[in-house]
């Protein structure tokens, strides 16, 4: 058991890519940190580098407040479960898991018996004398588990371990790695590209793009207060609305209305020297059919007229789509990005098609031109050119350096 | 392959090509082993079928240390060889398939060249180099060109099979606390195996078949190989020419590589285009 520090951790390529700029972290001991982010955003070679399966080219990685830039992976006391299992074919699951034991010369007998509990608490101990080929995919993801917990190590190093798997089980052994982690007390690092997977197993999630650390908070704090355009787009499933804005005269109209402007926002807007022309994020769960809302709560957000394109059911939520005609696009490379690495084809503001999401109890039809109501509250509003959210400037928690610069 | 459907037109086409490939490959072995069988008397015979079979002559080769002893050189060559090649060629082709190296290139191109190189140029300097150091007519000086021509065959398929093993295994047993060469020994070489064994047998059927080396740097039994030997068969006296032992002996030699071709068919059919497809 051990804390992790990543203090200003860059890896460089031989050919001047550069795959990860300056990562600072502390990873706790005993915490469960996710890495998450697009593909090609860093967050395996980050992993790697914390292996010892990669050089750091810069800064400094700490293991036990021990530096370790230059210490082999068998000198890190950190076991890994690969995306692909990795699993050794030619030994048997007992072998496999018992690998690293038999390397440190641990006696037969302790070998036997930490493979067994840890086959035990896994689910295995019928499959122990198997070879992996004739095991399936969540037997096989099972044993690389087993693999690393036999070894009680400082660390657990998790590459993706469950996109392999298929949907259902992939919700399932995801409580069960949860609930490993609490029993073990063991700090994780996992990486993964799924922000359901990030949201629902981590304490704490690094999200990370094109290298650059974006923002690193509880799942809650991420989703709540984004601290840019990526991370706000990219954390939520559907993800954030975002529409052109304009602020004029106290208030900000929106092709949805015009919204007062609060004083939060205002001090954001003066702090960050902010532009007249600004992108709107609002998310799905912040419209909800106008007859639903109690009177109470209407004036906080505003209301305004759609015609309802699709209508999806889903027996908790309905999910609407909608479409506004802008009147002027705002166009913002932070945006292209966006859509870009969350591989949406057409996205961010040129795109204009809403999502809502609406309590069951709603009576809107698809085709309907249906009344719909929007909190104003939770409203998020970013500056176009660095993609950082004003909004959050105006409570003083001005974002980091590396937040938005890409 | 199985899939394709064929019209009995391209069957029967395809079956008199294969016929014919067949044919001409196989007559003259089955006229070497015709040969064997008969007597010194009937070796001008031309009927194919031995009109009078006799072991004589395999009795006669397998009689004298004249074919027995070489048949022992060929065998402790051969295996030794291999047993060199292979071994410094997997580890060659391991860092050929999975390191970055300055040189690797250069490496590379060399195996090739060597695999390339006219064997007949390299006889007389060769020739020289192992009189000089009193190597000639010695195992060892069939041995080290053996090697040498062993490796590059070695090194090219060794590495199209390394590149098949998945990198994550070596990484994971990195992490599971191995050296590079635990992780080498432990992991990587178990799961290349069935390369190291068709790179072996490629290996050895090269130094069995060699015979320009063989003939050149032998000068008596205690080194010529099999091949080499057949040339000095001398006849019952000086005027007849030894046909029939010189067949037996030929069919003798051939006899280990129908063996091996036909158990390891498809492994050496694997080393032989592995890489082709992918690589």
């Amino acid at each position: 058991m051990a804390e992790i520090v990543l203090d200003n951790v860059t890896k460089r390529y031989p050919d001047g890519a550069l795959a990860v700029d300056k990562f600072t972290m502390d990873i706790a001991d005993g915490e469960f940190v996710i890495l998450v982010g697009p593909s090609g955003c860093g967050k395996s070679t980050t992993l790697n580098m914390i292996a010892g399966l990669e050089d750091i080219t810069s800064g400094e990685l700490r293991i036990g407040g021990e530096v370790v830039n230059n210490k082999s992976p068998k000198d890190r006391d950190i076991a890994m479960v690969f995306q692909s299992y990795a699993l050794y074919p030619h030994m048997t699951v007992r072998e496999n898991m018992g690998f690293a034991l038999k390397l440190a010369k641990t006696p037969q007998a302790t070998i036997n018996q930490k493979v067994e509990e840890a086959a035990r608490i896994l689910d295995l101990t019928q499959h122990l004398d198997r070879k992996p080929a004739n095991l399936s995919g969540g037997q096989r993801q099972r044993v690389a588990m087993g693999r690393a917990i036999v070894r009680d190590p400082a660390a657990f190093l998790m590459d993706e371990p469950l996109s392999n798997l298929d949907a259902k089980l992939r919700v399932q052994t995801r409580t069960e790695v949860s609930r490993l982690q609490k029993r073990l007390g063991t700090t994780m690092v996992y990486v993964t590209h799924d922000q359901t997977e990030a949201l629902t197993l981590g304490d704490r999630i690094a999200v990370m793009r094109t290298g650059l650390l974006q923002q690193c908070g509880s799942p809650q704090e991420l989703y709540e207060r984004p601290y840019n355009l990526f991370v706000a787009g990219f954390i939520g499933s559907p993800s954030m609305n975002f529409l052109p804005g304009t602020v004029d005269q106290g208030v900000l109209r929106t092709p949805l209305g015009d919204i007062p402007v609060t004083d939060r926002l205002r001090r954001g807007l003066e702090r960050a020297k902010a532009p007249r022309d600004l992108i709107v994020g609002i998310r799905p769960e912040n419209f909800e059919d106008v007859t639903l809302v109690s009177p109470d709560n209407r004036p906080y957000g505003i209301t305004f007229r759609a015609t309802i394109d699709v209508l999806e059911s889903l027996g908790s939520d309905v999910f609407v789509y909608f479409t506004k005609e802008l009147e002027q696009g705002v166009d913002s490379q932070e945006l292209r990005e966006l859509a870009q690495d969350s591989g949406r084809a057409e996205g961010g503001v040129s795109g204009d098609t809403i999502v809502a999401r609406l309590d069951t109890a709603t009576r809107i039809r698809e085709g309907d031109n249906a009344e719909l109501w929007m909190d104003a509250r939770p409203l998020h509003v970013f500056d176009p050119r660095t993609g950082l959210n004003i909004a959050l400037e105006g409570d003083g928690a001005a974002p980091p350096a590396t937040g938005g610069a890409a | 392959m199985a899939a394709v459907s064929t019209t009995p037109r391209q069957r029967i086409s395809w079956g008199t090509a294969n016929f014919v490939v067949i044919a001409l490959a196989l007559i003259p072995v089955l006229w070497l082993a015709s040969l064997s069988f008969k007597t010194p008397a009937a070796v001008l015979d031309p009927s194919f079928i031995p009109a009078q079979w006799t072991w004589g002559n395999y009795t006669q080769i397998l009689s004298t240390s004249q074919f027995i002893r070489p048949l022992v050189n060929s065998i402790g060559i051969g295996l030794i060889a291999t047993l060199i090649a292979v071994v410094f060629a997997s580890m060659a082709a391991y860092a050929v398939a999975r390191l970055r190296f300055p040189g690797k290139g250069v490496l590379i191109g060399m195996a090739l060249l060597i695999a390339m190189f006219p064997a007949i140029s390299l006889v007389t300097p060769l020739f020289n180099i192992l009189r000089a150091i009193g190597l000639f007519n010695t195992w060892p000086g069939l041995i080290i060109p053996y090697i040498a021509f062993g490796l590059p065959l070695g090194i090219y398929t060794l590495s199209a099979f390394f590149r098949e093993i998945p990198w994550e295994l070596e990484k994971a047993a990195k992490v599971d606390g191995a050296t590079p060469f635990q992780a080498f020994i432990r992991v990587i070489a178990p799961l290349a195996a069935p390369g190291m064994v068709t790179t072996s047998i490629l290996v050895f059927l090269f130094c069995w078949n060699e015979f320009l080396f063989a003939i050149s740097f032998t000068s008596t039994l205690a080194s010529r190989t099999a091949p080499a030997s057949i040339a000095y068969f001398s006849g019952s006296s000086q005027f007849t020419v030894p046909t029939g032992p010189i067949a037996a002996a030929a069919v003798v030699i051939t006899i280990p590589i129908i063996i091996f071709v036909v158990f390891f068919q498809r492994r050496i059919v694997a080393g032989l285009t592995s890489g082709a497809v992918k690589g």
